[in-house]
């Protein structure tokens, strides 16, 4: 795989929100607005992309039993420096993020791509891989955000738009629009790709985390039932 | 008292974690596809907020605010979580087998689950007292239970529907959690008008 497939895989193939299902809270948390959604998607691009190069720099360094726990400090340190960042000169997307902000630690595309790729890849390849991921999460965000805002509450970046303006949905703003505009941009996905990924069930098997909990407890659950 | 009320029931219903807050979303829609499972996972998830809250209040007030410290929050936080969480595994393992048996496969699960690092940062951030915030964690834990054990039932009416290609497995996961999530906007301005 070359240098630009590696970077366009993130945006459209393994879409990290869309393909692969991964980051589900904070999507469906700020993608209410589009200028929060931009900034999440900023902020988790950063702390991917210094996540991916560090452990990438260290993965011979790092003995492979402990590594999910040195993962989680590393994000934490990032996470915590992007915060102080966003506190000190943007109090305003600090104030609109609110809790999402530090939860980046445990969104499951940051430790998900240290796994899958970090672990085994150069550090050019790595952070080539976590800025096609970035760009993926924010774009898929930014789509979201954008039919959330544009139907919900009639504008777009806080521009008007003239018709919709004075007949917004306001359910799309709330939780239940943010579930189900999601899950209709799946549904969209899955016919585009000709229900490729329509078969794949959500469970265990795609979280990073499963590799934690020793891969399969939820499917041993399931066969025990 | 009232506060208390206030502060439960607000968690359970108006605030719910899942429904309303959008946090332990891959719980939600990974392990609720059998009412059993969905009970054991909640009942973990209700026990370690409860454990991490009282150990990450007194850490955030008397260890990391007096001094000047508050900056480490999130890499406290989370480190300690995931301790908590091996070392109740290890203690359920040697000392009650068959709680281990019912609730272990669920438990590390839980410490890369946002909303147990959700609820202890949303209970310094409000400035709830320790009471206060032990009775938020439960309140949270029981939303979270009454929100997987109600979607493990609309799941399981799912099953047998005739559902359009492109809509099977999680879309349509998606739209049937979003008219859950529809009627507990009902209960929102209740708890006001209750104790008004």
């Amino acid at each position: 795989m070359n240098k630009r497939q590696n970077l366009l895989k993130g945006i459209i193939k393994e879409n990290p929100v869309l393909v692969l299902i991964l980051g589900t809270c904070p999507t469906l948390a700020v993608s209410t607005s589009v200028s929060s959604a931009l900034g999440m998607g900023a902020a988790a691009a950063i702390v991917l992309l210094c996540s991916n190069i560090v452990i990438s720099a260290l993965r011979k360094v790092i003995p492979d039993t402990v590594r999910i726990p040195c993962y989680i400090v590393l994000i934490a340190g990032f996470v915590t420096m992007v915060q102080m960042l966003v506190k000190a000169f943007a109090p305003a997307l600090d104030e609109s993020l609110g809790i999402y902000l530090p939860l980046i630690v445990v969104n499951c595309i940051i430790l998900g791509r240290a796994e899958m790729y970090a672990n085994k890849n150069k550090v050019i390849d790595s952070a080539i891989d976590a800025l096609g991921m970035g760009a993926g999460f924010t774009l898929a965000l930014l789509l979201m955000a954008t039919i959330r805002e544009v139907f919900g509450s009639g504008t777009w970046m806080g521009i008007q738009i003239p018709v919709l303006a004075q007949n917004n949905i306001s359910i799309m703003t709330m939780a239940p629009g943010g579930f189900l505009v999601f899950g209709i941009l799946i549904a969209v996905v899955n016919k585009i790709s000709g229900g490729k990924n329509a078969k794949k069930n959500f469970g265990c098997a795609g979280c990073p985390s499963a590799e934690i909990c020793g891969k399969t407890s939820c499917e041993e659950k399931e066969e025990e039932v | 008292m009232t506060n208390f009320i206030i502060i439960m029931l607000s968690a359970v219903f108006i605030n719910n974690y899942v429904l309303s807050r959008f946090l332990g979303i891959c719980p939600f829609l990974g392990v609720s596809k059998k009412l059993n499972q969905a009970a054991g996972m909640s009942v973990a998830v209700i026990f370690v907020m409860l454990m991490a809250t009282a150990v990450t209040w007194p850490i955030q007030t008397y260890l990391l605010d007096p001094n000047n410290l508050g900056y480490l929050q999130t890499i406290v936080f989370i480190l300690v979580i995931a301790a908590l969480v091996q070392l109740v595994e290890i203690i359920l393992k040697r000392y009650i087998p068959s709680l281990h048996k019912s609730l272990g496969v669920y438990l590390p699960l839980i410490t890369t689950n946002c909303a147990v690092l959700g609820v202890t940062i949303l209970n310094i951030d409000e400035g709830y007292t320790f009471a206060e915030s032990m009775v938020n964690s439960l309140g949270s834990g029981l939303g979270f239970f009454l929100a997987m054990v109600m979607f493990a039932g609309v799941r399981s009416r799912l099953e047998g529907a005739d559902i359009p290609k492109a809509f099977q497995g999680l879309p349509i996961t998606l739209v049937a959690a979003s008219i859950t999530s529809l009627s507990f906007l009902g209960f929102s301005g209740v708890i006001e008008n209750l104790f008004a």
